[in-house]
């Protein structure tokens, strides 16, 4: 049987009739229509359907979409307003931060996360908290400076 | 059969659905049941019941007689982040830091760390070398097992499927004595790792530097994760030595029976035992101020 949800997402309201076993990853692809979050593994490992809830990173291809209720969902897409990209988007790519682009949102939205809750990380502190997101391109330096970059900035 | 999906908001309504529907999923972070209906590894039962709002499950709370009842709901992240803990019982935050990623660290909970059941689970070392036991309702009342009873086999506990494991006790450490503990393992990678090998240990110095009372638990070696009685004896009453240690490592890796994964062979397991708890205990022995020699720090 399938159950209204209304998912906030980007500060925008999408209603839809979901399934209870469906993975949020596949719900904001599927349904909502928001490709920005990409799907890697599926199997909780690499960090590409990275997301936040309530301002929280959160491996959206092993939770429940319907267990998201009325918490606020950012996406990459909702990272730049007004035609203008966000400070992380701009350092990742002032920095070479992308390759193949597959792993970019994720990163973006765990390095969001982290300075969200701590504006100036140390290089380890980045590391560490970028630990859940694979880079197959091996563009770790790049990322790396780039998410320093955006800090300097005040992203 | 028709899928169904129930999110209660009291701990009362959710004994209540699990006591109609006892074969229902239990699911709070769902890091470790969703991923596994995924991968197709275990399907999620058709029907879900949704922990995550049951405020009943929250939270770490110090008791008056000294020991903590952490809700069911406590992520490792929060575990990660406690004083209490990691001024008093270290290897469980240790542990928790050790999960995961930070996304892993949000979502998952004590409680499904304990009935995913796995031989690897990073809390169940610390659990055991804490004496800690765990809370199961079901309508009809409320009861305590051991964790040491708690875990029978690899995904497999002694939870009822109507019960629903509701907080984690950790009994309080004597007073007096300094009580140390650490948990650490063999990685490969230091994020999105599972343990190759884990070991935690809690030790209790008098201030003649003597070992008073040692535990040692060993992770991802056996079935469940053990304490390792011939380690234990080996320090229990003794003055510590490097070469106490070193007899202490060697004798828990008697209680090792490890086997071979895609991780390592299970001769590797074998011979790590001694390196990992030796490891710990050095650890542990640094946190008490004290060193291998007696001499303290």
């Amino acid at each position: 049987m399938k159950y209204p949800a209304a998912l906030e997402v980007n500060g925008v309201r999408y209603e839809v009739e979901i399934e209870p076993h469906r993975s949020l990853l596949s719900v904001l692809r599927e349904d909502v229509g928001l490709v920005g979050t990409k799907e890697g593994c599926d199997d909780s490992e690499c960090g590409a359907c990275m997301l936040l809830v309530d301002g929280r990173p959160v491996n959206s291809c092993s939770y429940l979409a319907l267990q998201v209720g009325e918490r606020p969902i950012q996406t990459v897409e909702g990272l730049a307003s007004d035609g203008r990209l966000h400070p992380l988007q701009r350092a990742f790519l002032e920095e070479g931060g992308v390759q193949c682009g597959f792993c970019t949102p994720g990163m973006l939205m765990s390095a969001k996360a982290l300075l969200d809750l701590n504006p100036n990380p140390t290089e380890a502190e980045i590391r560490h908290h970028l630990g859940g997101n694979l880079c197959r391109c091996t563009g770790y330096a790049g990322i790396i400076r780039a998410v320093r970059k955006a800090a300097a900035a005040g992203a | 059969m028709e899928r169904g999906y129930f999110e209660p908001r009291e701990l009362k309504a959710a004994l209540a659905a699990l006591g109609e529907h006892p074969a229902a999923a239990i699911v709070a972070g769902g890091t470790d049941l969703v991923v596994a209906h995924r991968s197709g590894k275990k399907r999620l039962a058709d029907e879900v019941l949704a922990i995550h709002r049951l405020k009943e499950l929250e939270g770490i709370e110090p008791q008056t007689s000294g020991g903590l009842r952490i809700g069911a709901l406590v992520t490792h992240a929060e575990l990660e982040a406690s004083s209490a803990l990691r001024e008093t019982w270290s290897a469980v935050p240790d542990a928790s830091a050790l999960v995961g990623s930070p996304a892993t660290r949000n979502m998952g909970t004590i409680a499904g760390n304990i009935c995913n059941a796995s031989p690897a689970m990073e809390l169940g070392s610390p659990l055991l070398v804490f004496d800690a036991s765990v809370e199961l309702a079901c309508v009809s009342g409320t009861r305590r097992v051991s964790f040491a009873e708690f875990v029978t086999g690899p995904g497999q506990t002694a939870r009822r499927p109507d019960e629903m494991l509701t907080a984690v006790w950790l009994p309080p450490v004597p007073p007096g004595v300094r009580t140390v503990s650490a948990y650490l393992r063999l990685e490969y990678r230091q994020a999105m790792e599972i343990a190759v090998v884990g070991a935690a240990v809690a030790l209790r110095i008098a201030k003649d530097g003597a070992c008073e009372e040692a535990r040692i638990g060993l992770t991802a070696v056996a079935p469940t994760c053990v304490r390792a009685l011939e380690g234990e004896a080996v320090l229990k009453g003794q003055r510590i030595s490097p070469d106490l240690l070193e007899r202490a490592a060697v004798a828990a890796a008697g209680s090792a029976r490890p086997i071979d994964d895609v991780r390592a062979p299970a001769e590797y397991r074998q011979a790590m035992v001694p390196v990992i708890v030796r490891q710990a205990l050095e650890l542990a022995l640094k946190r008490s101020g004290q060193t291998a020699t007696g001499g303290r720090t």
